[in-house]
């Protein structure tokens, strides 16, 4: 769970090398490039959203009900297949801790 | 050698970092005169709450245990307790509550003293007197393992998770590695991390009851949405978390947790009791700001570290709450009500250790006196005791 959060210049940020999201630092748009390290790996994702400040995107394409994991830890699973670059939030994620059993 | 703070002693050896006069009702129904006495006298505080009467069970017994832990709380050189006299917890019984640590402590009952205008002045006689007594106090250098500190945050954003909280980790890391306290609470926004926590656990009966006390929590969670008659009452963070970016309750769990730092956990706190040790502790209470920072205040906290992302201006009655944003938008906007800036992670001005040090260091001022904001403004709202369906 240790990370390197000093943000500095970078528009965006993966916080832990297990994570299939990344994290807007600035309010981004549609088509914007995401230069982002995972682990010791940097990759380029082109955004198909905008994605506004503190909001996630996928760095991977990602079929129906897969586990949407963030600080290295399953945060929630999909409703639906997801793109790469794509905004993720309530409309394509859900979590059911604490409302189903 | 530790780090120390200046503080005051009390009688029974607990050390305060504020100075006041506490005027706590036992009931709802003496509330006005509460506030009327500590209008009158600068240096009390009121506690208006809206229980202590027409409860039953355990329900009434957390109200009962938490106002007197509140007035046990050693910020307070003394206490009135402002009774009705009719009412289900007895006046008495908050006031017999309290004696043990043998602080400053009159009683006053409506119904005794005649009406309310006879109590109030009453009370505003013996509030009075406390207050010209406490005033003679100094403060001494303490040891930081003297130090309790409530960990909350409200309000939250993506940038709670990830620059204010884990900076105020190092902070808490430091004040328990020192021999002092810190509670992490908000168990409805622990959900998903308890394997986590329990694996910081100082033995395994206290890995189990973090994991108790967050399954049952989930569990009264569970009872509330199945119920629901509207739908939409059921969402676990609010507008404003999803707003800046959190999508399940999950996120923002993961990201609520990094108040406590990486220390270990020495035990769980029932709502309205104290910890028999030192350390660093869970405290069993729902994620309200109010009701989390009320059982901390009731369990010894002299201090209240709050990262907020959105941005609150809420404070507590008598203890200050040194509030921290991750957003450096937040504090532009709201600077009058936040203190720390931790958002200089995010524009790259500071690095976690240096904010998480910028914090710590804050701490030891307000425990030797520095005012915070929300003490500066007034702000008073936390004060608010959980209820048992």
């Amino acid at each position: 769970m240790e990370q390197e959060t000093t943000a500095g210049e970078k528009n965006s940020l993966v916080i832990d090398a297990r994570d299939n999201v990344g994290i807007a630092l600035t309010d981004l748009k549609v088509g914007d490039m995401c230069l982002v390290s995972i682990g010791n790996k940097v990759v380029q994702v082109e955004l198909r959203d905008d994605v506004a400040f503190g909001h996630k995107f996928a760095l991977k394409t990602f079929a129906k009900d897969e586990s949407v994991y963030k600080y290295g830890e399953e945060i929630g699973k999909t409703t639906s297949s997801v793109p790469i670059g794509s905004w993720i939030h309530t409309h394509n994620m859900y979590c059911d801790r604490g409302l189903k059993e | 050698m530790t780090d120390t703070f200046m503080g005051y002693r009390r009688e029974n050896g607990k050390v305060g970092v504020r100075n006041l006069i506490a005027v706590i009702p036992s009931v709802f129904c003496s509330a006005k005169v509460a506030e009327r006495i500590a209008y009158q006298v600068p240096g009390t505080v009121p506690f208006r709450h809206p229980v202590g009467c027409s409860q039953v069970g355990e329900d009434l017994e957390i109200t009962a245990k938490t106002l007197i832990q509140i007035g046990k709380n050693p910020n307070f050189a003394g206490v009135v307790v402002v009774g009705l006299g009719c009412e289900r917890f007895s006046p008495y019984e908050l006031a017999d509550g309290i004696a043990p640590t043998k602080k400053m402590l009159e009683t006053v009952v409506i119904q005794e003293e005649g009406d309310s205008l006879q109590a109030i002045q009453q009370g505003t006689k013996l509030a009075r007197e406390m207050q010209q007594k406490a005033s003679f106090q100094q403060r001494e250098e303490v040891p930081i393992s003297e130090l309790m500190i409530g960990l909350n945050c409200g309000g939250s954003d993506m940038t709670s998770g990830l620059f204010a909280n884990p900076a105020l980790g190092i902070a808490s890391d430091k004040v328990v590695e020192q021999g002092g306290s810190s509670i992490l609470s908000e168990l409805t926004e622990l959900l998903g991390t308890e394997h986590i926590l329990a694996r910081r656990a100082m033995s395994d009966s206290v890995a189990n009851e973090i994991c108790e006390v967050i399954q049952k929590m989930e569990n009264r969670l569970l009872q509330q949405t199945k119920n629901s008659s509207n739908k939409n009452r059921n969402h676990l963070i609010s507008k404003g978390n999803y707003d800046g970016g959190l999508s399940s309750v999950v996120e923002k769990s993961l990201g609520s947790m990094k108040k406590s730092g990486n220390a270990p956990f020495s035990g769980v706190i029932r709502y309205g009791e104290e910890p028999k040790v030192k350390g660093l502790h869970l405290l069993d209470s729902p994620g309200h700001d109010g009701e989390v920072t009320t059982g901390q205040v009731a369990a010894g906290a002299q201090i209240v570290v709050f990262p907020t992302g959105r941005g609150t201006p809420t404070g507590f009655p008598g203890i200050p709450v040194l509030k921290v944003t991750g957003n450096p938008k937040t504090y532009t906007k709201m600077k009058e009500n936040i203190d720390i800036n931790a958002g200089k992670i995010l524009t790259g001005e500071s690095t976690m250790e240096e904010m998480g040090e910028e914090i710590y260091q804050e701490i030891l001022q307000v425990a030797s006196g520095k005012t915070v904001k929300a003490e500066i403004l007034g702000h008073d709202e936390q004060f608010c005791i959980t209820r048992v369906p």
